[in-house]
């Protein structure tokens, strides 16, 4: 398999088995955890202000007081490993080309040297958040497999992407072939690991602040 | 017309000086020092014409017309000139057996040192009868021309990677030349067509440096197949902007934007087009408003598409929607299972009291 036979892979018989276990595997998981169901709560009510659920899915998004001067890295680290990813997949022009071509929604791109400094930036703040995590004891401890992989199949998309564009170690040809199998790697996995959160992010604050919201409790 | 090639030239008018500038010009296109110029030029006029024996395979004659068009040198220049063409079934004036006998004869006069150039795959179905020349099959031509051959170039994207005939599903069974001939120099010449000058200038190195030139690993000259098209594309500026045309005929197209959306294959295509240009430098694909198509790539006909964007889906999401059934039916099933399991746990639950703790 030479590398246009490779990177012609990847666009056609690997993207679809790709997006077919990730359209599967969400719509799979997300019947599963809504399907569950609750039993009803005969508490009676209490009422707190700013006790809600959706007052928990944006309460979530920010730091408890006093938490940021302990843990910044997750914090400041978190929010622009989030934020870039975002700017750099919805971004791109050829990221909106994709979605244009299979959705036929279309909006401007970013001018791509924006986007590649944006890329950088994110892959740094994703090396300081792994690095912190090796080195604070407690975040070592609560660390899984699942962790470290998780955290390798999203940089991983990230640093090919870049690599492509900059023309750096391989061909173009060969590195673009890599990028979107490394995407199709994280579609696979995405809706079977802790990466699932991108859908459960807010049900489950939905979930908790609903829940606390009964017993007058504004988390 | 056995003699040094400046006799033949002088005979023809042509002076040292545009002979010199030629090699110069050949020299440089190859990104040799501008002493290899000089050198070319001494090596070439004393050179005696090699026997060059061409032979068509599966092929639709486009490489000899892309030859033909061949305006520095022209081709007539270069049959009389450079080399002693001593069989070429479209341009020969001999047919049927006196053309074989031409054949046999350059092959057994020049044995081990005649220059082989083959254009189109080798079908190897049905025991190559697919296609055949005077009653034998391509592939025992090729292998017998082949055993006394020096080097040989394979012509155009069908000798070189099979091409359009070995496009899926390939009913012919087309391979390239370097499928069938392992133990002798090959210099890959891809295209569909490929371009003329890198015909001669291959030549040209062979006369000079009696070497092939550095190859990649794809067996292409490097000198002319180092950079992809986009890299050298002079409409690479509005790549980087992102002013891309998206349509033929819409504003991006007229003012010259890149034509990545289209469906343009220059960044994954390695050829010279964008620098040598072609009819004579006249202008290329890109130039006159389309897309590169990826021809001087293997299998550039199965690459998902000449008109779709490289980073878009070469296959059309078929299953997307069987996927989603499957998962909505996957994930009623698991529901259910859980809801059992629920119901067996509530059936089973024993109620425990007080009394229960204090005993």
């Amino acid at each position: 398999m030479n590398e246009l036979q490779f990177l012609t892979w990847v666009r056609g018989p690997g993207l679809d088995i790709a997006v077919g276990i990730f359209v599967l595997g969400v719509v799979w998981r997300l019947f599963e955890i809504y399907s569950l169901g609750r039993k009803k709560d005969l508490s009676t009510p209490r009422h707190a202000a700013g006790a809600s659920g959706l007052h928990t899915v944006f309460r979530r998004s920010l730091p408890p007081p006093g938490m940021l001067k302990r843990s910044p890295v997750s914090y400041i680290g978190g929010y622009i490993f989030h934020i870039g990813l975002a700017i750099v997949v919805f971004g791109f022009a050829p990221h909106i080309l994709l979605v244009t071509n299979l959705t036929g929604l279309s909006w401007p791109g970013l001018p791509s040297q924006f986007v590649d400094l944006v890329a950088v930036v994110t892959m740094a703040a994703m090396v300081v958040v792994l690095v912190d995590r090796i080195n604070k004891p407690a975040k070592r401890f609560l660390s899984t497999f699942e962790d470290w992989f998780t955290w390798a199949v999203t940089f991983l998309p990230v640093l090919t992407g870049w690599m492509a564009v900059q023309h750096l170690l391989l061909p173009y040809t060969t590195m673009l072939a890599l990028h979107i199998l490394s995407v199709e790697i994280l579609l696979v996995v995405l809706p079977f690991t802790k990466l699932f959160h991108a859908f459960t992010l807010f049900g489950s604050r939905w979930y908790n602040g609903r829940a606390n919201a009964q017993r007058g409790v504004p988390v | 017309m056995q003699g040094p090639l400046i006799d033949t030239l002088a005979r023809q008018g042509i002076t040292r000086r545009t002979f010199l500038k030629y090699c110069a010009t050949l020299a440089s296109m190859m990104a040799l020092p501008p002493a290899a110029g000089r050198a070319m030029a001494e090596a070439m006029a004393a050179a005696r014409r090699p026997s060059v024996i061409w032979l068509p395979f599966q092929e639709c004659t486009g490489c000899t017309e892309s030859i033909t068009r061949s305006h520095s040198p022209t081709l007539e220049g270069m049959i009389f000139d450079m080399i002693s063409l001593d069989y070429q079934e479209t341009l020969m004036a001999a047919a049927g057996h006196q053309a074989e006998e031409a054949r046999h004869a350059a092959m057994k006069e020049n044995a081990g040192k005649y220059l082989l150039v083959v254009d189109g795959s080798i079908p190897l179905g049905r025991d190559g009868a697919y296609s055949c020349i005077g009653g034998r099959s391509n592939v025992d031509i090729l292998k017998e021309a082949a055993e006394g051959a020096a080097a040989i170039v394979a012509m155009g994207s069908c000798a070189s990677y099979g091409g359009i005939p070995k496009a899926n599903p390939n009913p012919t069974g087309a391979v390239s030349v370097s499928d069938i001939v392992t133990n002798k120099p090959i210099v890959n010449i891809p295209g569909c067509p490929p371009i003329p000058v890198v015909m001669t200038g291959v030549l040209a190195h062979y006369l000079t440096f009696g070497s092939l030139p550095e190859l990649d690993e794809k067996g292409r000259p490097k000198a002319f197949f180092g950079e992809t098209i986009h890299d050298r594309c002079y409409r690479r500026p509005f790549y980087d902007q992102g002013k891309f045309a998206k349509t033929f005929d819409d504003e991006g197209a007229r003012m010259g934007w890149c034509l990545f959306e289209l469906g343009c294959k220059g960044p994954v295509t390695y050829n010279a087009c964008a620098t040598v240009k072609w009819n004579g430098g006249t202008s290329w694909p890109v130039e006159s408003g389309h897309g590169c198509l990826g021809c001087s790539e293997p299998d550039f006909w199965d690459a998902g598409g000449f008109y779709k964007a490289l980073s878009v889906p070469a296959d059309p999401l078929r299953i997307g929607a069987a996927a989603a059934i499957a998962g909505a039916g996957a994930g009623v099933a698991v529901s259910f299972a859980n809801r059992a399991k629920k119901n067996v746990a509530r059936q089973t639950h024993e109620t425990l009291t007080v009394e229960d703790l204090e005993k």
